[in-house]
């Protein structure tokens, strides 16, 4: 005996109709009510709030665009007793704002490099574009010879003693390819007398560290007399190693050797490039300024930083204790002092610790300076990285007989700096922030040519410095907003394979 | 060797910027580079102030382009470092630039203890108030109690201290960096006085929003001799400087200008062809220039580049400008100022 | 690699991959690098001090300074030694430090919270707040607020008064100065009593909840103890305080007690940059406490506030502890960028003195030194902070 519904009286046969809800929970009312006044103490808050923020917005609007001043030549349009922003001046100023003194006809080659600089990071940006390694190399690798070459001008004319330096360590550095290429115990086997010959080099070279007093009185003749010595100490460690390499294993030793030509290769070619005159105009650092030093230095001090960085944190997490202490003691002091007293000692004291008559650019300096200190920042952000990849990881490169090195390029790097890359745009947020202190130390980022700007007497107004001020907020803001949403896209993107 | 090898290794690493040591003959040094590189001030109107077209004009900057004048007989071949009061003197030390003309005041302590010798005085200057004329004030005397503003890291704050305490009057001292904040500080509002060098008073009020309402007192309550500096230790370099100076006064003294130094070149006045290095009938020429590592035109290079040294001051700072400032005690000594040259002979 | 010991047949291996011996070669290495390049360094300085005929030293810091400080909490003139003026740029930099820290806590809570409002208009006003002042220098925040306590405000003859005590104008804040007179110490002494007893009665007042349940208004209490006591302290002597107010004398106020505008300037331009800080790492806490736990505290019976203080909070504040102690350090930090609109912090007297005297290597070891030690202290007090707040496990 089924029941079905029919047969029961009461039951309803369809649905009941949908009612709409009620009028105070849709529309716009509905909207208001729930999200404005739901209470009376939030109404108060709402129209509080509200009211601040409508006075800001409109003294900003009024400001900026009702009473603003749109053309002139020169102060004399923004004198008025109530003019707002005087834009005519952001106008004829934007040009040094953004290129600093750098020669006007010049500017051109500014203009490459912020291009090549963009068209090489945006696919880099983008997770799903491709040929990433190419990019990399050509970001990291070309590009900064490219920019270095573009801005200073190039024909840095080192002289011969630069290359036969770097050609001698590119040659102590040979004996390493036996050992990378059959391992240590049989690359020290094979190679005995390459390694001989590389050690009487460095102590050659040591021998003449303790000699050095004596150098005075003797002359400069020794002087060339161990150099010498040392280079064909260096040229014959050099030839045995790499040969050894080849001959005993060719294909293995063929390829670490190969690599170490590409590498000698690769950096000769960028000397050559730095040294060869391309007929640009130098133009020396002092002639830099605003948002070109900002960008400069700012991705110097990151870009130097992110392999200081790992070596930081790889030693703090050392199992040698020398090592390890080294390493805390660096990051902990750096970390608790203020850049500015970084940057005073970089710009102060630096020059005390070369040798007498030596200096360098103070464009420079400040550079070591933020490098320095962004490098301790970093190193506790690659730590937080490595901190988050699980042991296990680590007892599998080991079990599977991966050396150090071996683990940590193919292992725990790879994952550590995938979760490190919000916190890193985050360091690099700040670091960007950061050197407007470069002001304070005497050079002319994107702030202090905003300073030097409102000194001109062509200029002087009453809404000069808000104008001012205004713009150049944006400006940071623009670029600090963009990196910061980067980072959350980046997270977001990231943290898809930590949930279940 | 010891601190060649970190040069190498510096220089390898850093080869790009690394500034060539500074050795013993700067003239050589500048020659082979092909331009003076000159220290000036971060921006002081009259001084040295670039414009939107980065240009740099200012008696400093002026200066400078007389001594590239004086060595390549273009005044152009100049580049300008704009530094701090702080960094001045370390950067001409370690060889930074070759010549720091960027009104710094000629003390005892600077010139015995920091390895550095002045050449001359450009510009007699000493320090001074500015306040509103709409305080009425006439005296420095009349300022107890007052807030002042000025730089920190100059004699000028000393002096202050010094001169109020010896008037016992009591003051504030708003004390900044960076001179432009200085400025800003005083023309809104945050201080009564403003006090550093009398010509830099000058220069400032031209950025103040409403130049006229501004006065500069008439005292001035300490000596401050501007001028440039080299490095101790290289006298061919500081003669070059010294004698540009001189060149400069003797010029003007004789009234040798840029517009008739040609004409002048024909004068038959012997002091003139000795000074312009007009050579005698036998090829031979009776200027000193060669003694000094230049040749023995260049005083004629100098005044043609630049003008003399009235010239200089008449464009930059001088009546006919925005700062207005009179000749007073930079007049020539025969005016009844202080600018003295030895007779070049 | 070694074998376990024990075993009998210890298997032969090379010196060179013995990671003991290896790690041990490779630490001396570095260790003589690093003391060879220390002695370049040393030596370097050494020559470089000779040929500028400067000597080193800490002995100039007896010598008369010679300039004048705007603010100074100890005394201060210009006949003082160079120490001294260290000295007060020193505890001006705490005092800033302090005060900025409480206002950016302060504002940080309430914005963190305010951004997870339900009310639209006030989480997206914090949202906007958060990311404007958070992208933007701080360098030029604190130029933009050392124009905006000059520019609106009016000359020291016009200032704005309340009832004659205080007056705002281009030249600061000014307050009038208690002066205490002859019987004052009770006055103190009521209230270091009351404070002792605030904290008797929250021990007291938790031992009981503990025991009883039954809650005690602690805050309350307290409050009543710290404002009543001390008054009664003085009503007894008959009030010996008495106030110098700020007076118009020429050209500006004298007496009472100045807030300067680079004050003003600095203290706005840091705790509002660093609230923004603090109210992430609010918000961050706030939501990493699980909607379970205000849902079982609601089933047990707790009100809304009680929820909040005695479950929400203390659990957020394990998330909020961390972060906040970083805050507070870079905060304590960044007040060095006073020198640059000349409030006379440790950075700008020490900038005063080194231009001075061209001490550079004492100066800038001198300020690392006190910051390093103003940061050590930071951190163990917030460490031991957070290890009162911790989750005390099993």
């Amino acid at each position: 005996m089924a029941l079905t519904p029919s047969s029961v009286a009461y039951l309803r046969q369809e649905d009941a109709p949908r009612l709409p809800p009620p009028a105070s929970m849709t529309g716009l009312q509905g909207w208001l009510r729930q999200n404005l006044f739901p209470s009376i103490g939030s109404s108060l808050v709402t129209i509080l709030f509200g009211a601040l923020a409508l006075w800001v917005l409109s003294s900003i609007f009024d400001f900026a665009f009702l009473r603003a001043v749109w053309s002139g030549a020169d102060r004399q349009a923004c004198l008025g007793e109530n003019s707002g922003a005087c834009w005519p001046m952001v106008a004829a100023k934007m040009g040094q704002w953004v290129y600093g003194f750098y020669p006007i006809d010049q500017r051109w080659r500014v203009n490459v490099c912020f291009v090549a600089g963009a068209a090489l990071l945006a696919p880099m940006l983008i997770p799903s574009a491709p040929y990433k390694n190419w990019n990399v190399a050509l970001l990291f690798l070309a590009f900064p010879l490219v920019t270095l070459v573009l801005l200073t001008g190039g024909n840095f004319n080192f002289d011969l003693a630069t290359y036969a330096l770097v050609i001698s360590l590119m040659l102590l550095a040979a004996v390493i390819v036996p050992l990378a290429a059959f391992g240590l115990e049989e690359g020290i086997a094979c190679n005995k007398a390459g390694l001989g010959l590389a050690g009487a080099a460095v102590g050659l070279w040591f021998a003449s560290f303790l000699t050095g007093p004596l150098q005075t009185t003797i002359g400069g003749t020794s002087n060339s007399l161990i150099s010498i010595l040392t280079g064909l100490l260096l040229l014959g460690s050099g030839a045995l190693s790499i040969g050894t390499a080849v001959r005993r294993a060719p294909r293995g030793g063929f390829v670490a050797a190969a690599g170490w030509a590409v590498g000698l290769a690769g950096i000769l070619l960028a000397m050559l490039l730095l040294d060869f005159d391309f007929g640009l105009l130098p133009v020396e650092t002092p002639q830099w300024g605003g948002l070109t030093v900002t960008l400069v230095v700012s991705i110097t001090g990151i870009v130097v930083s992110l392999p200081v960085g790992i070596v930081l944190a790889l030693g703090r997490r050392s199992r040698m204790p020398i090592v390890r202490m080294l390493s805390v003691i660096y990051i902990e002091i750096i970390r608790g002092v203020p850049l500015i007293t970084v940057l005073f000692m970089s710009s102060v004291m630096l020059p005390l610790f070369l040798p007498p008559g030596t200096s360098f650019d103070k464009l420079l300096r400040a550079l070591i300076g933020v490098a320095m200190f962004s490098s301790a920042y970093m190193a506790e952000v690659v730590r937080g990285g490595l901190q988050s990849i699980p042991k296990g990881q680590y007892e599998g490169a080991m079990a599977v007989g991966l050396s150090f090195w071996q683990m940590m390029n193919k292992i725990v790097l790879p994952q550590a700096l995938k979760v490190s890359i919000p916190n890193i745009v985050g360091n690099f947020i700040s670091l960007f922030k950061d050197t407007t202190l470069l002001l304070i130390i005497g050079l002319f980022d994107l702030l202090g040519i905003l300073q030097a700007s409102l000194r001109d007497s062509a200029w002087a107004t009453a809404s000069s410095a808000p104008t001012g001020y205004l713009t150049v907020a944006l400006m940071y803001w623009v670029f600090c907003f963009g990196m910061s949403r980067y980072s959350i896209y980046t997270e977001r993107r990231l943290h898809t394979g930590h949930k279940r | 060797m010891k601190s060649k090898v970190l040069a190498w290794v510096m220089g390898a690493a850093v080869g790009a910027f690394a500034v060539g040591a500074a050795q013993a003959g700067t003239l050589d040094d500048v020659k082979k580079k092909g331009f003076v590189q000159c220290g000036v001030s971060q921006g002081l109107a009259g001084f040295s102030l670039p414009d939107a077209q980065n240009n740099w004009t200012g008696l400093d900057v002026d200066f400078c382009r007389a001594v590239a004048a004086a060595i390549f007989n273009d005044p152009t071949k100049v580049k300008f470092s704009p530094l701090s009061a702080k960094e001045r003197f370390t950067a001409l030390q370690s060889g930074e630039v070759d010549l720091l003309s960027r009104n710094s005041t000629w003390t005892m302590s600077r010139d015995t203890s920091l390895g550095l010798k002045w050449a001359g005085v450009t510009y007699y200057d000493g320090q001074g108030f500015m306040v509103r004329k709409s305080m009425n004030i006439t005296s420095a005397k009349q300022l107890d109690g007052a807030t002042v503003c000025t730089n920190t890291g100059t004699t000028t704050e000393l002096n202050l201290a010094d001169y109020f305490k010896a008037n016992n009057m009591k003051y504030q001292v708003v004390a900044i960096e960076d001179a432009n904040q200085v400025r800003q500080a005083y023309d809104e509002g945050r201080c009564d006085i403003f006090t550093t060098d009398q010509s830099g008073l000058y220069a400032e009020r031209l950025a103040l929003k409403n130049p006229s309402d501004h006065i500069i007192l008439p005292e001035i309550i300490s000596k401050e001799p501007l001028g440039p500096v080299v490095r101790q230790g290289d006298d061919g370099w500081f003669n070059v400087v010294k004698w540009t100076y001189f060149a400069l006064l003797t010029a003007e003294e004789l009234g040798i200008t840029q517009a008739n130094v040609d004409e002048m070149t024909k004068s038959t006045n012997p002091e003139m062809q000795r000074v312009l290095g007009v050579k005698n009938a036998d090829g031979s020429a009776a200027g000193f220039g060669t003694g000094i590592g230049l040749n023995e035109e260049w005083i004629v290079q100098i005044v043609k580049g630049v003008g003399n040294y009235g010239e200089i001051f008449e464009r930059n700072v001088g009546t006919n400008t925005p700062l207005k400032i009179a000749r007073g005690k930079n007049a020539l000594w025969k005016d009844g100022g202080l600018q003295y040259a030895p007779p070049i002979r | 690699m070694t074998i376990a010991s024990g075993t009998r047949n210890v298997a032969k291996v090379s010196i060179w991959n013995d990671p003991k011996l290896r790690a041990l070669f490779f630490q001396a290495v570095l260790v003589v690098v690093l003391v060879l390049v220390a002695y370049e360094i040393v030596h370097n300085t050494i020559l470089n001090l000779q040929r500028l005929n400067k000597d080193f030293g800490f002995a100039f810091l007896s010598r008369t300074a010679g300039f004048d400080i705007i603010q100074t909490l100890v005394p201060y003139t210009s006949a003082s030694n160079y120490g001294t003026a260290l000295y007060v740029g020193f505890l001006n930099t705490v005092l800033i430090a302090f005060l900025a820290i409480i206002a950016a806590t302060i504002v940080g809570f309430v914005v963190g919270i305010m951004r997870l409002s339900k009310n639209w208009l006030a989480s997206r006003i914090a949202t906007v707040y958060i990311e404007i002042f958070r992208n933007v220098p701080l360098l030029l925040w604190i130029f933009v607020f050392y124009s905006a306590v000059r520019q609106p405000l009016p000359d020291a003859h016009q200032a704005y008064s309340l009832f004659g005590w205080f007056f705002l104008s281009k030249k600061g804040l000014m307050m009038p100065k208690p002066m205490f007179g002859d019987g004052a110490w009770l006055g103190l002494v009521a209230l270091l009593a009351a404070i002792v007893g605030s904290i008797v009665i929250a021990r007291w007042a938790r031992a009981r909840q503990s025991a009883t349940g039954q809650p005690f208004p602690v805050v309350w209490t307290a409050l009543a103890l710290i404002v009543v006591l001390p008054l009664l302290g003085l009503a007894i002597e008959g009030f010996p305080v008495d106030w110098e107010y700020p007076a118009l004398a020429g050209f500006n106020f004298s007496g009472g007690v100045a807030v300067l505008p680079e004050f003003m300037a600095l203290f706005l331009a840091l705790s509002l940059y660093t609230a923004t800080y603090i109210a992430e790492a609010v918000r961050a806490g706030v939501l990493s406490v699980s909607h379970g736990q205000t849902e079982a505290a609601h089933a047990l019976g707790l009100r809304a506030g009680a929820t909040l203080r005695l479950v929400t909070v203390p659990q957020a504040m394990r998330v909020v502890i961390p972060p906040l102690a970083s805050t507070y350090l870079s905060l304590t930090k960044n007040s060095s960028l006073a020198v640059a609109i000349g409030y006379p912090d440790l950075v700008a007297a020490g900038g005063t003195v080194l231009n001075q005297t061209g001490k550079a290597i004492e100066i800038v070891s001198l300020w690392m030194f006190v910051y390093l030690s103003l940061s050590l202290f930071t951190s163990l007090l917030m460490n031991w902070f957070n290890a009162r707040m911790k989750l005390v496990e099993r």
